[in-house]
């Protein structure tokens, strides 16, 4: 481990390492918290609990997003669910086993004190949610509904129909206005941050500008606070929402802290195919449909052709024609394993010409199977004997659709088929990242004072996240870490007054940001911002999506070089500075991620293994399985920045003493 | 199938709150009818920045009709002519070739013109700041099963927190009322054992809060429910308004 890298993990036994920390890490009492100030960048799960739990707390608190609103951080999209250690239903689930299907899921690439603080934590969660408000699913019983989620056999996933996101931010949020309507927390909307200030070392503040009227402003803050999602946008197309960026984590990299992991992202394997050129985004259905739908293509090549060209129909194809492949190759787990397992096993029969759709891209998951099953329930329930065909699929689908209607519905907006007469179509699609910025067992990043929530850090995931756990590490880092790890820090910090912000430190800050800002309107040339950030997204998905090779990489390398050299000199960028501009930010993100892409190929060439969603050609089973290489690359990969585009690699050795590694079978 | 579509567009174009404002006409050609309705804006906003034309503003994020900020008035309706979705989720399957499509941003006093389509809804956050929300402070929270509720009342609850926060309720409202987003709010808590405590100062805080803003009354006439893309339920502001009157009596009562 180098000196830069100290993860502060404590001492003693993985059960008891978060329970003796948070009884003995140092506390800032009442009188100094107020005058304390504290800044968050991002108002999702992480940055809206967080909030509303310091402001609780008495912290003095500023809040900034990008959104005219809080509420409408990407979080809200999340659909699923969200996983918590439970065990109401009674299947064997405990805070270790929800431990163990993290880091294994993560193909062994994550810390295990921060992963079982996450599972102890994750029962706090769903009481918090329910107290605040948030209308999960019920029973009949009046008690709260369980659902399966991917990479593990217990049913310890809480949702609100497919809309958990929206419900569990709106908790938070509901939380963050209440502090804001006492003036604990002030709100700053419509504003992005664009550089952090660093005095001494320290993480002093920001600059963030007023998106309505393009002042830069100069913010001060005993600890800036970044929860800022993740990065999946240097994709172009991904689930993420549009705005999503990079833009703030990556100002704090170039700035000294550590980018960990830039290689671990995730592609969905459920999510609507692309359907042209003109797509600016692409939609996921929700992990929770591959409970009731059976992912299968055509057994036969001459089939899929036939689909293709729309000769034929899916529902013509037979039984015995079908490969449920998912079943095939992974009998324990079925359509239930890993994301990343999934979305490989999509490609390889896509490559292999068995996919279906115009593009060939595409394979099914089907609902009939399920319908029926439900329908025949139903008649059961209701004490009809001897239901009709048409009784039963009319009562499945009923059910079909209490459980899955909105994204059943959503389906049919964005392509016009019914997806309760036909099987959807579906293909992989980019939808989390796993990496993000260096953080320790506190959640601080290599800069003291600078801390990184969420999706924004690298921390629980390892090399791919399980499904309904990105919302469980959000709630966790802002209602139940953060609150506690942020006292090491503060305390040390009661003497600090607040630095003014004429502080020659700001003051160059924001001649940078002004600098750049205007460097990207003076440039007027011939392509849009779109244009450059499509050609990245599709360079970066064909060489650092699903798979990846050593000569691939090395190409997209050069090719992102060549990219951003010729952004800086022929990007087109309308209007001015003092109004809002959604081009001119934009343009800011396009550029960052035109630097991010660059490191991400870097990492993924480094990492001469494959883990997760890290997929290298060159090193896989002979059945086609992700082939880690523990002895060499058993390590956290923390990228150091440099002026003018240049990296140093710093690793943090991973040390399981609690699980014996082993390769992931889904077998 | 997919085709390709030509259209005439009348959009409001706004420079800032202070100006007038004005509708532009403008042409896109070969627009297929898979694309959604904000794609279709992409494509016309890289026509306008290709003829060094100022692009036209609108908010958007998520396109997944979730987050709640796109909020285009088309043709005359909030979130355009198909029942139930967000413009974002709008797609060009629902227009036909030649047609002339007009957009606006959402008309109502309190959410003034920020930019061409762009208005400021920041109202509504004031309005949760007022008594959105349960006040429980973290780690305070029993066990999540140590209530039940009934499965009809959470499914309630839940159908009213669906709420996206978008305004299409205020725009499609000749009052320009903000009951329906009002009353999702105070419905959900009010069905649910963990919001009884504050039933009572919750709604009259909401509500006053509501009137400070300039949201005009409710005279039920229902456009609000019926253009509302998450299918809100009008029974929602009938709960508001009982909770509003018990409260009121119980603040006579002390």
């Amino acid at each position: 481990m180098t000196s830069k890298l100290n993860s502060k993990i404590p001492e003693g036994n993985l059960e008891q390492k978060w329970t003796k920390y948070r009884s003995t890490v140092p506390l800032v009492n009442p009188a100094n918290k107020r005058s304390l100030e504290i800044i968050i960048v991002g108002s999702g799960l992480a940055g809206a609990s967080a909030a509303a739990s310091l402001a609780e707390l008495g912290y003095k608190v500023k809040v900034f997003c990008f959104q005219d609103s809080a509420r409408r951080a990407h979080s809200i999209a999340a659909q699923g669910g969200i996983n918590a250690a439970k065990n109401y239903q009674n299947d064997g689930d405990s805070t270790y086993r929800l431990f163990y299907d993290t880091i294994k899921g993560g193909d062994y690439r994550s810390r295990e004190a921060n992963v079982y603080r996450l599972a102890e934590v994750s029962t706090n969660i769903i009481d918090q949610s329910v107290a605040s408000g948030v209308p999960f699913a019920r029973e009949y019983g009046g008690l709260l509904s369980n659902r399966s989620f991917g990479g593990t056999q217990v049913q310890r996933t809480f949702y609100a129909a497919g809309q958990t996101g929206q419900q569990l931010l709106l908790g938070a949020y509901s939380g963050l206005q209440r502090q804001v309507g006492t003036g604990n927390v002030k709100m700053y909307a419509r504003h992005e941050m664009l550089d952090v200030v660093t005095i001494d070392g320290k993480c002093r503040g920001i600059i963030a500008r007023d998106l309505t009227n393009g002042k830069l402003e100069r913010h001060f803050g005993h600890a800036v606070l970044l929860c800022t999602g993740g990065y999946g946008n240097v994709f172009f197309l991904s689930t993420n929402a549009m705005g999503s960026n990079v833009t703030a984590a990556w100002k704090a990299h170039k700035k000294g802290a550590m980018f960990a992991n830039p290689c671990f992202t995730q592609i969905h394997p459920t999510c609507i195919p692309v359907s042209g050129d003109h797509q600016s985004k692409l939609t996921l259905m929700s992990e929770s449909l591959r409970n009731d739908g059976r992912i299968w293509v055509p057994a036969k090549k001459e089939d899929a052709l036939a689909l293709r060209e729309g000769r034929i129909k899916p529902n013509d194809i037979r039984e015995e024609d079908r490969d449920y492949y998912l079943e095939r190759r992974y009998p324990a787990f079925g359509n239930l394993v890993p994301r990343d397992v999934a979305s490989r096993a999509a490609k390889e029969r896509c490559d292999a010409g068995y996919g279906v759709n115009k593009t060939g891209e595409a394979v099914y998951l089907d609902f009939a199977f399920n319908t029926i099953r439900y329908g025949k329930i139903e008649a059961n329930k209701k004490g009809i004997n001897n239901p009709t065909d048409e009784q039963i699929v009319a009562m499945g689908k009923a059910v079909v659709k209490e459980k899955y209607g909105n994204l059943f519905d959503m389906y049919e907006q964005i392509t016009g088929v019914n997806p309760y007469d036909q099987p959807m179509m579906i293909y992989p699609a980019v939808h989390y990242t796993m990496g993000g910025l260096w953080v320790d067992y506190n959640l601080m990043t290599n800069i003291p004072g600078l801390y990184a929530l969420g999706e924004a850090n690298f921390s629980d995931h390892g090399a791919n996240r399980l499904g309904a756990s990105a919302l469980m590490q959000g709630l966790a880092d802002g209602y139940f870490v953060i609150p506690y790890t942020i006292g090491a820090y503060l305390s040390n910090e009661i003497m600090t007054k607040a630095i003014s912000t004429d502080h020659e430190a700001f003051v160059e800050a924001e001649k940078n940001v002004q600098g750049t800002i205007d460097r990207l309107l003076s440039i007027k040339g011939t392509k849009t911002v779109d244009y450059y950030h499509k050609k990245l997204g599709l360079i970066i998905w064909n060489q650092c999506g699903m798979a990846r090779s050593e000569a691939g990489l090395k190409e997209a390398i050069a090719n992102v070089q060549a990219l951003r050299e010729e952004f800086w000199s022929n990007v087109k960028v309308p209007g001015d500075a003092n109004s809002l501009n959604p081009e001119l930010e934009k343009a800011g993100r396009v550029a960052d991620f035109l630097e991010l892409g660059e490191l991400m190929c870097k990492d993924a060439l480094d990492r001469e293994e494959s883990c997760g969603g890290h997929f290298r050609e060159e090193h896989q089973t002979e059945e086609g399985e992700a082939l880690r290489n523990d002895e060499d690359y058993k390590y956290v990969a923390a990228w150091e920045y440099f002026a003018g585009t240049n990296w140093e690699l710093h690793k943090e050795e991973l040390i399981y003493d609690n699980i014996k590694i082993a390769q992931r079978s889904y077998k | 199938m997919e085709k390709n579509l030509n259209l005439n567009l009348k959009v409001w174009r706004q420079k800032n709150a202070d100006d007038k404002g004005k509708f532009e006409e403008y042409k896109v050609n070969d627009i297929s009818t898979d694309m959604s309705f904000l794609e279709m804006f992409d494509v016309l906003n890289s026509q306008l920045i290709t003829e060094d034309k100022d692009p036209i503003a609108f908010d958007h994020d998520c396109r997944e009709g979730i987050c709640g900020s796109c909020s285009m008035h088309i043709n005359g309706r909030p979130h355009g002519p198909k029942h139930a979705v967000t413009t974002c989720q709008l797609h060009m399957r629902s227009f036909n070739d030649g047609d002339t499509i007009v957009v606006e941003p959402w008309r109502a006093a309190p959410f003034p013109v920020i930019k061409d389509l762009v208005v400021n809804r920041s109202a509504f956050d004031r309005i949760i700041s007022a008594g959105g929300f349960i006040s429980i402070n973290t780690g305070n929270a029993q066990d999540a099963n140590a209530i039940p509720i009934p499965k009809d009342d959470a499914d309630e609850a839940f159908a009213a927190a669906a709420c996206i926060g978008c305004g299409a309720c205020v725009a499609a409202c000749k009052n320009a009322s903000a009951m329906l987003f009002v009353s999702a709010k105070v419905s959900q808590f009010a069905l649910l054992p963990q919001g009884q405590p504050e039933r009572h100062q919750r709604v009259s805080e909401m509500v006053a809060q509501m009137d400070l803003e300039g949201f005009g009354a409710c005279t039920n006439t229902g456009a609000c429910s019926a253009e509302c893309p998450k299918g809100i339920s009008l029974t929602h502001i009938a709960r508001m308004n009982r909770d509003y009157i018990a409260a009121s009596f119980a603040a006579n009562e002390k």
